[in-house]
């Protein structure tokens, strides 16, 4: 039916399962469009944010996919500035999920402003001594880096690729597109370190406030140091998922061991400056400030040392270790489970750094302000997976995502 | 974002961070409008069909 659009030596499921896997996302789709219409109709009265939690599961999501997108942006600096040329055979996955991250984080906003006619006011009327000012412009731009970025591959289709225009489009961009990638990186690293700075900057919330460098916290490199290490393992894990759905290998294992090695690396280094920073933050600033460490792991029902230990060594100091070894890298086990532990890591990392810092007690008479999402904040952030498995799913039809496919699985 | 919004002022914030933003923004532009017109020649050159089809699929 739809054959003369498939991807040239590639063989792809029967249309009709197709269309199932179409339907059953879409159905989780419709369900977080209707929770998003009920946020944007009868207001932010439908989520269980309070005066404590004005930031909440909305942003840790963003922040989340916006660390796991991170993918996008460091594969394509090792592929097109570093010259990393083995990662041309996995650039266009990570360029499509973060395509998928950075359009669901700016979905998320929308949602989250409450008021979306008026969201062009952030570029408007720009505050310009704001640090979420530079992340809603890199934001934006960025997203613009990804749209680019993802165009060539859309134009490679078979039936878009005959018409000449179209064909010499892609072709074009593919030319330049060290200049897109070199953009994206400069956005990335402003945009990553704003999001860090925001917490970090926070002089009356003594749970995420840091020194720094200049107008810096140390948190602005610290999330761009996490983003760049972290982001490749979730677009690795996601790349082991699809192959493990469509029961095929799609990527040579030298290409996954190089960028999970590099990966390992930054990671090691991120872990070290991260577990720096922390001894310095609970015996120095946090003390300066008339706290010590266990006020913030304690006298509460959900925030134990555990989550500090499952940040930074299940979720740090565990994967990297197995990524930088020949060993573990080449085990497809202990790979995948180090690409898991370390999703978890980066995603705990944004969770205690936006809603931690909301739950813990600032003044002596304060308590703990725990907080539960509704249904439709949370039916709101499943959307952007429903949405991610659909384009994946649209994509990889369609598009000639993995280069190394007809080589790894010849058609008789 | 422009000079003319009543909120401008020129001082140093503002031409950093708008210049940042119009920096950013002008590469994008003027990539994509030069990727665009040589599409348009490359297109409209006689023999441009031939080319079409027996490109490389991976062009990196």
């Amino acid at each position: 039916m739809d054959s003369a659009f498939i991807p040239n030596g590639v063989r792809r499921c029967a249309p009709g399962k197709f269309l199932v896997v179409l339907a059953v996302a879409g159905a989780v789709l419709l369900w977080g469009v209707y929770a998003m219409l009920l946020c944007w109709f009868k207001g932010l009265n439908q989520t269980n944010m309070n005066n404590n939690y004005g930031f909440a599961l909305w942003i840790w999501a963003d922040l989340a996919v916006i660390a796991l997108g991170g993918g996008a942006f460091f594969t394509g600096f090792l592929r097109y500035i570093i010259g990393k040329d083995e990662l041309k055979n996995i650039v266009n996955y990570a360029v499509l999920i973060g395509f998928i991250c950075y359009s669901s984080a700016l979905l998320i906003l929308a949602i989250d402003i409450g008021q979306p006619l008026r969201g062009w006011f952030i570029f408007w009327h720009a505050n310009v001594h704001s640090m979420l000012t530079e992340v809603a412009f890199c934001l934006s731009c960025y997203f613009g880096v990804l749209t680019i970025e993802y165009i060539p591959l859309i134009l490679e289709n078979r039936g878009i690729d005959r018409v000449p225009f179209l064909h010499h489009l892609g072709h074009n961009m593919h030319d330049i597109m060290a200049v897109f990638a070199a953009t994206g990186a400069f956005l990335s690293f402003f945009h990553q370190g704003s999001l860090g700075g925001v917490a970090g900057v926070l002089f009356g919330r003594p749970f995420s406030y840091r020194e720094g460098f200049f107008i810096w916290p140390w948190t602005f490199f610290l999330f761009t140091w996490s983003a760049a290490a972290y982001g490749p393992c979730f677009t690795l894990l996601i790349t082991k998922i699809t192959e493990a759905v469509t029961g095929k290998k799609l990527v040579k294992d030298n290409v996954v061991e190089l960028l999970a090695k590099i990966s390992g690396w930054m990671m090691v280094t991120y872990i070290i400056a991260k577990i720096v920073d922390t001894l310095y933050w609970a015996n120095v600033t946090a003390p300066s400030k008339g706290l010590t460490l266990m006020d913030f792991y304690s006298h509460n029902a959900f925030y134990g040392v555990w989550i500090l230990i499952l940040e930074i060594v299940i979720g740090g100091i565990i994967p990297a270790a197995i990524l930088i070894t020949d060993k573990g890298r080449k085990s497809p086990a202990a790979r995948t489970t180090a690409f898991v532990l370390a999703v978890i890591g980066v995603c705990v990392n944004r969770w205690v750094m936006v809603l931690q810092v909301m739950a813990a007690p600032v003044m002596t008479f304060d308590k703990w302000a725990l907080y539960y999402p509704s249904w439709q904040e949370v039916a709101t952030t499943i959307l952007p997976v429903a949405y991610g498995v659909i384009l994946i799913a649209i994509s990889y039809r369609y598009l000639p995502i993995f280069p190394q496919e007809p080589e790894l699985n010849p058609i008789d | 974002m422009f000079p003319f919004n009543f909120e401008w002022i020129w001082d140093m914030p503002h031409m950093v961070f708008m210049g940042g933003l119009w920096y950013a923004l002008g590469i994008l532009g003027l990539g994509m409008t030069y990727c665009i017109i040589k599409a348009a020649v490359d297109a409209g050159k006689k023999d441009a069909g031939n080319h079409v089809g027996n490109h490389a699929r991976n062009h990196d």
